[in-house]
């Protein structure tokens, strides 16, 4: 069965101020079909640029080489009407919702337009389906919600809000960019109860980025950890966490504090994250490993296979089950 | 004790970006501090430095064109016409900066008295400053010279006034910032008194807004002025402004004798050009020096 | 939103109860007594002083004549011109229709190039964009006088394509002497408007929810309406209303210039002739129009943005 999303060897650079500047080096992955892949990494690891570049958002400018193939068909070339039926395809749940809604329609207009404009749904049957999408999202009243304004909805209601209007136009791809990093905790877990939920129920595969790797644990089947623009590792959620294969996801995975256990110190990843413009060559996190030597920091990681994962590190075989120790090699 | 309990960081950053914002204006900056700089020296020493009586008239050289040492010939009444520029200056530009200046005094006053009661006094003021808010000066103008007959003096203060209440609105946000800080609540604790307050640590700290403001108030009140000496009811004519002149050459205008009124409005206009030139210009360098 | 238009109507009934005592009261602050000031200095029989100070309740205190004048002027009588010997209403009346074509094409001029010009300048690439802000900034260097002279000059005497002076009969011609007027009047304010447009709209072309629209798939142009520009009519509305509110005085200079005769030029002539009562009557008229033009304003913000729930437009 060959996947729904496959990117491969993906390299972005934007055009900012001072020049080009990569942001993503030679990443791939693949999501199959109903599969949930979590996307993890810190501020400039390049996760949201690659799900831009899966749903072509990025910024005027930017060059983008490698491929990226969506159910068999070439993403990078599209254009026009092809185009934007891709985008269609392929629903996208924003970080900051009040942001991501225009706060001068009403939420029947946002969730109806695409319908009516794309799909020729008649507004009273586009409404229609917007209320029952709403209550499927738990929000009560949907009819009197629907009239309202952004402004008079709460952050969370309004995040379910973009979730049942990603869910309306029936995609096969769903792509959370960080959707519940704005919103308090309580409201978080209620959030990604019901994104997990009605994502199993339609069998729709999402890739879901975040920078909790707990949480893309909790509600993926496989993880891929980036840094610095490179994925790091991939690998089956729940194995990741117990075992580990890179030394950046071990450190992710101790950074997390538990309130089970009684610490001195919080653990933290010494120096800050950097993006692939800005990274040194030869390993890119040599310079905050704890398990660096010399031999990493003047050979280029590649991509190798071990264990039912995938992992960027020359000495993953030898630190194999000793990374979650917390000593030194 | 010196009570200059502001934040040292800001302060050290507040000190040498001027420095540095200077050299970063461009040729169109520069070009402009030379027009305003022209301007300036004309307002003052045109009386002194014009080359003719701008008042002696002979009317066999009514709207001649340039001749021998007349560099731009002669108006509808037989005058020098460079001359009554260079002493027009005077009227036009300090007038500006008179109007400007009182504007920016009446409105700071305002500001900070709203900004530092704050409640029912700032609400009432606000309301009130609200309702005259970008009232035409212009109308004013116009009654004040019904009522007290048409003088530069009128035509100004009424400007003055006109404009206060938009002077006022600008400043009182970023005098409220100022007033909700710490370091003046810091400072009343220890028992020093509002006056002393506003005028040593307000004001200081919103000066670049307020000179800023009087800058553009400045630009205003030029074309305000020259308007209302246009119409005939600002500055009198026969006296050299740039406006009236603007107004008496019209007819040498409608005949295809442009000189004077194009050079009084090439004037005003270059002026006020310059003035928002230069304005823009400082406000883009600061902020570049910022990022 | 109706508590919004109350307090506007409010705030209107205010400016206006401020205005006109300040108009009124103006008369009392002239130097010698208010009948010299009505009279202009002229000398005049006294049976006519004594017309005058029954006519204006001169025996009465201050606060009812201001009442009683006010109210009269509400039921449209502004008093007599005392050197003409006619109505103000009438000489008004015969006026106006010249001041309200031409700010009525001035605003059409402001509406369509400024609004037109901002739109082109902010969706298009760089050298479109940088030939809107080239000619804005051309634009606003030329007060509404100084427009007025070169555009008689250049137009008028030196290319001769329209007129310079008067209003014209007929349609046709009238509109043809409008022209210069209006833009000169139109110059400033074109810039200004300009301006803000195209910062409105590229500020919302930046904006997240543009992105979310995009990213469902629906077609450029229709996100343009619906999103940006519809976000973007919200300042846009308000200055083109500023800038029009703004006109009413702008008028007078143009209406001078160019030998027009609408109230504008008339307010100055009357100043000019101490005709206090024709002062006083147009001024009215004019803070009149200049209030509710802002408050259509205000109206039209809340009904572009419902966001707004009380309190003046955010600025």
């Amino acid at each position: 069965m060959s996947a729904l999303l496959q990117v491969r060897d993906l390299t972005v650079a934007l055009q900012m101020d001072s020049g080009p500047r990569e942001v993503i080096t030679g990443t791939s992955l693949e999501i199959g079909e109903g599969e949930a892949m979590g996307l993890v990494g810190e501020s400039g690891s390049g996760k949201s640029m690659t799900a831009k570049a899966i749903a072509r958002l990025l910024p005027d400018g930017a060059k983008v080489t490698g491929s990226v193939t969506f159910d068999g068909t070439d993403v990078l070339a599209l254009t026009g009407d092809a185009l934007l039926k891709h985008r269609a395809q392929v629903a996208v749940v924003f970080q900051d919702p009040r942001a991501h809604i225009n706060p001068v329609r009403r939420i029947r207009d946002f969730m109806t337009e695409a319908l009516r404009i794309l799909d020729d749904v008649p507004k009273a049957e586009a409404t229609r389906k917007a209320a029952d999408a709403l209550e499927e999202v738990g929000i009560d009243d949907p009819a009197k919600r629907l009239k309202q304004f952004p402004h008079e909805l709460s952050g969370g209601m309004l995040q379910r809000v973009m979730i049942a209007t990603a869910l309306l136009s029936e995609p096969r791809l769903l792509l959370a960019d960080e959707c519940t990093t704005a919103l308090d905790v309580t409201t978080q877990a209620e959030v990604m109860a019901i994104l997990d939920e009605l994502r199993r129920d339609r069998g729709l595969s999402m890739l879901f980025i975040t920078h909790d790797l707990e949480l893309a644990g909790a509600v993926c089947d496989r993880t891929c950890v980036m840094y610095a623009g490179q994925v790091v590792e991939t690998r089956a959620a729940s194995r990741l966490h117990q075992d580990p294969l890179h030394p950046y996801s071990a450190a992710l995975v101790q950074a997390r504090p538990d309130i089970s256990s009684t610490a001195q110190r919080l653990v933290a990843i010494p120096g800050r994250p950097v993006s692939a413009f800005e990274a040194p060559s030869g390993c890119r996190f040599a310079p905050r490993c704890p398990h660096v030597l010399e031999s990493c920091r003047s050979q280029e990681q590649i991509l190798d296979q071990l264990d039912g994962g995938i992992v960027r590190c020359a000495r993953a075989t030898e630190l194999r089950g000793r990374l979650l120790d917390g000593a030194h090699a | 004790m010196s009570a200059e309990i502001l934040d040292p960081i800001a302060e050290v950053e507040e000190a040498a970006p001027s420095r540095r914002r200077l050299r970063k204006i461009g040729i169109i900056g520069w070009v402009s501090v030379g027009v305003i700089a022209v301007a300036l020296l004309l307002a003052i020493f045109g009386p002194i430095f014009r080359p003719f009586d701008p008042n002696a008239s002979d009317l066999s050289f009514a709207n001649v064109g340039p001749y021998g040492s007349h560099i731009l010939g002669f108006d509808g009444q037989g005058r020098d016409v460079l001359s009554r520029l260079m002493v027009g200056a005077r009227t036009t530009v300090l007038g500006a900066a008179f109007v400007a200046l009182i504007a920016v005094t009446i409105g700071t006053s305002l500001a900070i008295v709203t900004a530092w009661f704050g409640g029912k006094i700032d609400a009432s003021l606000s309301a009130g400053l609200d309702v005259l808010f970008a009232f035409p000066g212009i109308l004013l103008a116009v009654v004040a010279a019904a009522v007290f007959g048409p003088s530069l003096f009128s035509a100004g203060l009424a400007l003055a006034i006109a404009y206060s209440p938009y002077v006022a609105r600008v400043l009182r946000g970023a005098a409220l910032k100022q007033r909700a800080m710490t370091y003046i609540a810091a400072l009343e604790v220890q028992g020093f008194g509002a006056w002393r307050l506003c005028v040593r640590h307000l004001l200081p700290n919103i000066s670049s807004l307020i000179v800023a403001q009087g800058t553009i108030l400045f630009g205003f009140a030029m074309v305000d002025l020259a308007a209302i000496s246009f119409l005939g009811l600002g500055v009198q004519s026969p006296q050299a402004d740039w406006g009236v002149m603007v107004s008496e050459g019209k007819t040498g205008l409608l005949q295809g004798y442009p000189i004077v009124s194009l050079a009084a409005v090439l004037c005003i206009v270059g002026v006020v050009a310059a003035v928002s030139f230069l304005g823009e210009r400082l406000d883009a360098s600061s902020k570049d020096v910022r990022r | 939103m109706l508590r919004f238009i109350a307090r506007r109507l409010a705030m209107l009934v205010a400016t206006l109860m401020v205005a006109s005592f300040a108009i009124y009261g103006a008369l009392y602050l002239a130097p010698g007594s208010p009948i010299a000031a009505l009279t202009g200095g002229r000398t005049v029989p006294p049976v006519v002083m004594a017309q005058l100070e029954a006519r204006y309740h001169l025996n009465e205190p201050f606060l009812a004549r201001y009442w009683i004048w006010l109210t009269s002027a509400l039921h449209g009588d502004l008093g007599e011109s005392i050197p003409l010997h006619e109505q103000v209403s009438t000489l008004i009346a015969q006026r106006i229709g010249v001041t309200i074509s031409l700010v009525l094409l001035t605003s059409v001029i402001i509406i369509v190039v400024g609004v037109g010009l901002g739109i082109v300048g902010a969706l298009g690439r760089g050298t479109v964009d940088n030939g809107v802000l080239f000619a804005s900034t051309v634009s606003a260097a030329l007060p509404a006088f100084a427009a007025a002279i070169l555009l008689q000059f250049v137009f008028g005497v030196m290319l001769g394509w329209f007129p310079v002076l008067g209003t014209g009969n007929g349609f046709l011609d009238s509109l043809r002497h409008l022209t210069l007027p209006a833009l000169a009047l139109a110059a400033t304010s074109v810039a200004l408007v300009t301006r803000v447009t195209r910062t409105a709209v590229r500020e919302e072309l930046g904006r997240e929810h543009v992105q979310t629209a995009v990213s469902r798939g629906l077609p450029w142009s229709g996100v343009v309406q619906r999103h940006v520009l519809r976000n973007a009519a919200i300042p846009i509305t308000t200055v083109v209303g500023i800038t029009i509110a703004s006109l009413i005085a702008l008028a007078a200079i143009v209406e001078t210039a160019f030998g027009l005769n609408g109230i504008g030029a008339y307010l100055v002539q009357a100043a000019q002739n101490k005709d206090f009562a024709v002062v006083q009557g147009i001024s009215l008229v004019l803070v009149f129009a200049f209030v509710i033009t802002n408050v259509v304003i205000d109206v039209a913000y809340a009904l572009l943005d419902p966001r707004v729930t009380l309190g003046s437009r955010a600025q």
